[in-house]
């Protein structure tokens, strides 16, 4: 793709590739906004859910999905974890001169296509190609609106002593193929990403424990980040188990050669659910019935000691802190 | 005594003392020296200071002052007496008055061991406190470790719950008796009492009884005054090996303890280390075994050394005594969390590993963890401080009298905090670990108990310039809910200054050059620095020199794998296809990742540079064998290291540079010598030995030049890796042959125990200005 994407045949080419991707996906005429019926939506529930991200990953394509993938289950999970039901995606690009047409043509494909399993539109977008240097190779932003469920109120401070956290399988494989693919690391495995768009999930979830309190998608500072954010937010504590954390002894490996703490790896595919524990077993039920969530488990309760702290019981019988990442997992041992 | 009429006049005086004159039976000293000078008037506690008002003859008034310096008490430190002419005091006689209300003693003393005239009276049949586990006197027993509050009194200690005996309290009361004022006194009718439990309920002493268990092979939880011990027979194999898979503790070295002819067969024990362990204090000392010492092969797998102890409570004293055997006394805790102080608790942690638990119902109210000393370069050097040293009172430079009051909080492992107040500053005994939840709480609670327990209130906090240490992230939020002023303090900075501090260089002496050979810790540059030259003073230093930096492979696992690190420095020193062509070194790395190790290393993929002189000593033992490839403990190949090492071996060389400003040391060259020589057959500890003393000159002669250069006259040698007594002897050595003053911490660690005392005279340096 060339820059100065002004040019006709450019522009063609372009709207080409989206066109025909995200045909059929609500584009009525080519109107400057997408436009929604409110009752419409007013049926569904009571409160409207908005959220954006920008995904940037390098590789563009790695084992298990790409960029386009990723755009679009970032965007829903973050709605479905609200307890919303996603209705409706926009997509911005850039995208650096020299990207190579098959390559976008991939990744936009591969936006429907994930848009369709996950029962949402992308009802609107705009693209712009840059110099060489500008950005690198290609930039997604994604926006999307839902409808949260009335009477349905999950929240980051809401976790209370006794309650169980869940999660839907297993854990880490995003952020070590993501490693493997950029490392080239020499390392025989078959690591896939996880991504995946968890919003039929939650439904199923959310049926099955209509008491949860919480629930956020692991991607980024992985399980510790959110465990952390929730002992803070809802000042208590809490105690995980390392034997029960599902994880691929691959993905194990991997983190030990790397010297990197699996529960620090992003997920594309993972919700922590937080959920009373009288809803614990129904919840973890109902997880494991649905072919995302087969290695669901539970992997710690809630505590009232120790406000604000995560602990883990190791594999060894000791304990140790889980802390909030600063940066990087900068080395400590003196 | 006689006098002639003209030295008769009776005059009256005022003397203040001050330094630890408290808690430690001054007063009745000061009583009966008045009484057998014949001197009359009063003595009481006033602050933190003893104030003595006395009339007699100038004569006697002048040989009762020189006295109460000369004959002090053996736990007593007097630092500064002063005397000025009073009205005279009324009565006839010399009394002891209480401290006035409102007065708050800050005199809390370290837990002393039993003194001789306690040991007598309970191997006396006769005697009321025969075989009494919780004898004590003004002269010994636990004072720290059972204070809940001030002033120190027996009602603000766990002895609270204790209603004496009229024969205690008698004693208690009588000037003249060596109990007079002894807070934690007891006898068997009031005191504390001791049982066993766990094994077959049953009559009998529960000291015979414990014995029993060990003496079958057995493991037995005793409490003893700063936690629980888990204790085995030392000179069976099995109990020992038994001991480590039940408490998993694979390889890290356990203590001993034994009475002294014992102790005195087992190891060649010197004169200073002779006065260390049968000091006040009575820590665990580091002692080379006799080869033929019917010590488990267990106790300090790889050690020449063992970590000995004489018993240093009635209760060890009975113990040993009825087993007869040296004993096996490793801190009682489950893994990965702190030694375990109270009753219940050790019901349900230490159950597990234990057959049987020695119990007593005297409460402990502070954990503390035996102190470690060891000789290096002439002197006994502290490497942990706990029971017995803590809280004994630093004295800082005299020009940071004007200091304001700091708060520090040191690092991460050994942590230990660190208050000052003008002049003195308080080190914490050791708190631990901060990655275990039991003592980051322990961590939180000692600095609300020291800040409590001495009236300190911080006008500064100092913290580590690591944002991700649990210590960092506390005293950041402590600073702002105070409102007061953080004080980030590099960490090499801190290790510097701590030598510094405790050496006595004052403010106003300037700078000095610092050679810190650590683990790791974050430089003022963002990077992790390990090894470097520093040049400067408190407020401020500036980097000149450096170890030649590799990249950590994994991180913290680096650390943890010492192969790693040597795969770092071979492939920095030859090249890669050079280790790999290199036939000896297969074995070595057979099986382990290395390219995907070497990908990270191209990739920058958590593999940050680091300048440690802790993983160069992890690097070479990897090499020659003496460690395993993953280490089950911190510090464990460094030791392996030092213990195969022989001194006086000509050193390897390391290669001298300057770039851009700053000297270079490189091992490089040393790695091609080390696999010349071990291809040649070379012996491990000729290698070893090379590896230390080549690393001493390298870091001696640069520091030399740098300190001739700037016209500084001193060099500070601190950082864990100082804890190795061949490397500072060496350094040491080739310093002061240079005419360099070296200034090495020994009353604080080295290490990052002593960390907390650097930052705060760095925090208090900057606040003078
Ligand atoms: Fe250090
Ligand atoms: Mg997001
Ligand atoms: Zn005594
Ligand atoms: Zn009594």
């Amino acid at each position: 793709l060339a820059h100065g994407g002004g040019g006709s045949a450019m522009r063609d080419l372009i709207d080409d590739v989206f066109l025909s991707a995200f045909s059929g996906a609500g584009r009525a005429a080519p109107e400057d906004q997408a436009r929604f019926d409110l009752a419409a939506l007013a049926a569904r529930g009571d409160r409207l859910a908005f959220t954006t991200d920008s995904f940037v990953v390098d590789p563009l394509v790695f084992p298990g999905g790409d960029i386009g993938k990723l755009a679009v289950c970032g965007t829903v999970n973050d709605l479905a974890v609200g307890g919303a039901v996603p209705v409706a995606l926009s997509c911005a690009v850039i995208i650096e001169e020299g990207l190579a047409v098959e390559l976008l043509r991939r990744v936009v494909g591969s936006m429907a296509q994930t848009a369709r399993a996950a029962g949402v539109s992308i009802s609107t977008g705009d693209t712009k190609v840059v110099a060489r240097g500008a950005c690198d190779k290609l930039f997604i932003t994604t926006t999307g609106i839902g409808v949260v469920r009335a009477g349905l109120d999950v929240g980051i401070a809401k976790a209370r002593p006794g309650d169980v956290l869940l999660v839907n399988g297993l854990l880490g494989d995003h952020g070590a193929a993501i490693l493997n693919a950029r490392g080239d690391l020499a390392l025989d495995t078959t690591i896939e990403s996880d991504c995946a768009p968890l919003n039929g999930l939650i439904d199923t979830l959310i049926a099955a424990a209509p008491g949860i309190r919480m629930m956020r998608d692991a991607t980024r500072g992985g399980v510790a980040a959110v465990v952390n954010e929730l002992a803070e937010a809802s000042a208590v504590g809490v105690r995980l188990s390392e034997l029960a954390m599902p994880m691929r002894p691959e993905v194990q490996g991997f983190c030990e050669i790397l010297g990197l703490d699996p529960l620090y790896l992003a997920n594309e595919g993972k919700i922590l659910a937080v959920v009373p524990a009288n809803e614990a077993d129904q919840a973890l039920a109902a997880l494991r019935a649905h072919p995302l969530g087969r290695e669901a488990a539970a992997i710690g309760t809630v505590t009232a000691e120790r406000p604000g702290r995560v602990t883990m019981e190791t594999r060894f019988g000791g304990e140790r802190i889980v802390d909030m990442l600063v940066g990087d997992q900068l080395p400590r041992i003196c | 005594m006689t006098d002639n009429g003209a030295d008769s006049a009776e005059i009256g005086i005022e003397i203040t003392l001050g330094g630890i004159v408290q808690g430690v039976g001054f007063r009745p000293f000061v009583y009966r020296l008045a009484r057998r000078l014949g001197l009359r008037g009063t003595v009481c506690n006033r602050g933190d200071r003893v104030v003595i008002h006395v009339a007699g003859p100038g004569a006697r008034l002048d040989a009762f002052v020189a006295a109460l310096t000369a004959e002090a008490p053996p736990l007593a430190r007097v630092d500064q007496v002063s005397r000025s002419v009073a009205p005279m005091p009324e009565g006839a006689d010399f009394r002891i008055i209480e401290s006035g209300a409102g007065t708050v003693s800050v005199g809390v003393v370290p837990d002393i061991a039993t003194c001789p005239a306690c040991r007598a009276e309970m191997a006396d049949p006769k005697a009321r406190r025969f075989r009494y586990a919780f004898t004590n006197c003004t002269d010994c027993g636990p004072r720290f470790s059972i204070v809940t509050g001030l002033p120190y009194d027996r009602s603000a200690t766990t002895m609270a719950g204790f209603a004496m005996c009229p024969d205690c309290a008698a004693e208690y009361g009588d000037p003249a008796d060596r109990r007079f004022h002894a807070q934690p006194i007891a006898c068997p009718r009031c005191g504390p009492r001791l049982w066993l439990e766990g094994v077959d309920a049953g009559p009998g002493d529960p000291i015979a009884r414990a014995a029993e268990v060990l003496l079958r092979g057995g493991i037995v939880a005793v409490k003893g005054i700063g936690g629980f011990h888990l204790a085995c027979d030392a000179t069976q194999a099995a109990a020992v090996d038994e001991l480590r898979r039940r408490k998993r503790r694979p390889t890290k070295p356990l203590a001993v303890m034994a009475d002294a002819a014992t102790l005195a067969r087992l190891c060649a024990v010197g004169a200073a280390e002779g006065a260390a362990l049968a000091g006040p204090s009575a820590p665990i000392v580091l002692l080379p075994v006799q080869p033929d010492a019917p010590l488990a092969p267990g106790i300090a797998p790889g050690q020449r050394q063992v970590g000995m102890m004489l018993p240093y409570t009635p209760l060890h004293h009975l113990l040993v005594a009825a087993v007869g055997r040296p004993l096996v006394m490793t801190s009682g805790n489950g893994s990965g969390a702190p030694q375990v102080i109270d009753n219940e608790e050790a019901r349900t942690v230490l159950a597990g590993i234990a057959d049987a638990l020695l119990m007593h119902d005297r409460p402990i109210a502070r954990r503390l963890d035996d102190s470690v000393v060891r000789l290096a370069a002439g002197r006994m050097r502290v490497l942990r401080r706990g029971r017995g040293l803590a809280p004994l009172p630093l004295a800082l430079p005299e020009d940071f009298a004007d200091a304001p009051p700091v708060l520090a909080l040191g690092a991460e492992l050994k942590s230990a905090i660190c208050l000052t107040h003008g002049e003195k500053a308080l080190l914490s005994h050791h708190l631990g670990d901060l990655d275990e939840p039991g003592t980051a709480d322990a961590f939180e609670a000692a600095i609300a108990d020291y800040g409590a327990l001495f009236a300190h209130a911080p006008a500064v906090v100092a913290v580590d310039l690591h944002p991700g240490y649990h210590a960092t992230r506390l005293g950041t939020a402590r600073a702002a809910a105070l409102g007061v002023p953080l004080e980030p303090v590099g960490h090499h900075h801190a290790h510097m200054a701590a030598a510094m501090a405790e050496a006595g260089w004052r403010r106003r002496d300037g700078p000095v050059v610092g050679v810190i050979l650590d683990g790791l810790g974050f430089g003022a540059d963002g990077s992790l620095w390990g090894a470097e030259i520093l040049v400067g003073d408190y407020a401020a230093v500036r980097r000149v020199g450096r170890l030649s930096p590799i990249p950590l492979l994994g991180g913290d696992a680096a650390s943890r794998e010492p192969w790693r690190v040597l795969l770092a420095h071979l492939d920095r020193a030859l090249g890669r296809a050079a280790v790999d062509g290199e036939p000896s070194l297969r074995p070595v790395f057979a099986g382990r990742p290395v390219a995907t190790l070497r990908a990270m290393a191209d990739k920058g993929l958590n593999a940050p540079l680091s300048s440690s002189a802790g993983r160069l000593f992890d690097a070479m033992a990897m090499l020659l064998g003496c460690a395993p490839g993953r280490l089950s403990h911190e510090g464990e190949a460094a030791m392996a290291l030092e213990a195969c090492a022989q001194a006086d071996a000509a050193p390897y060389p390391f290669v001298l540079r300057e770039n851009d400003g700053l000297l270079e040391i490189d091992p490089a060259p040393l790695w091609r010598h080390v696999l010349r020589d071990r291809a040649a057959g070379a012996s491990c500890g000729a290698m070893a030995g090379g590896f230390h003393s080549g690393l001493a000159a390298a870091f001696a002669d640069a520091a030399a030049g740098v300190a001739r250069r700037a016209a500084i006259g001193a060099v500070a040698l601190s950082g864990g890796v100082f804890q190795n007594a061949l490397l500072l002897q060496d350094m040491t050595r080739r310093l002061e042959g240079q005419g360099v003053r070296v200034l090495a911490p020994a009353e604080v660690p080295a290490n990052d125990g002593g960390l907390a005392l650097g930052q705060a005279v760095v925090a208090a340096a900057r606040h003078l200005g």
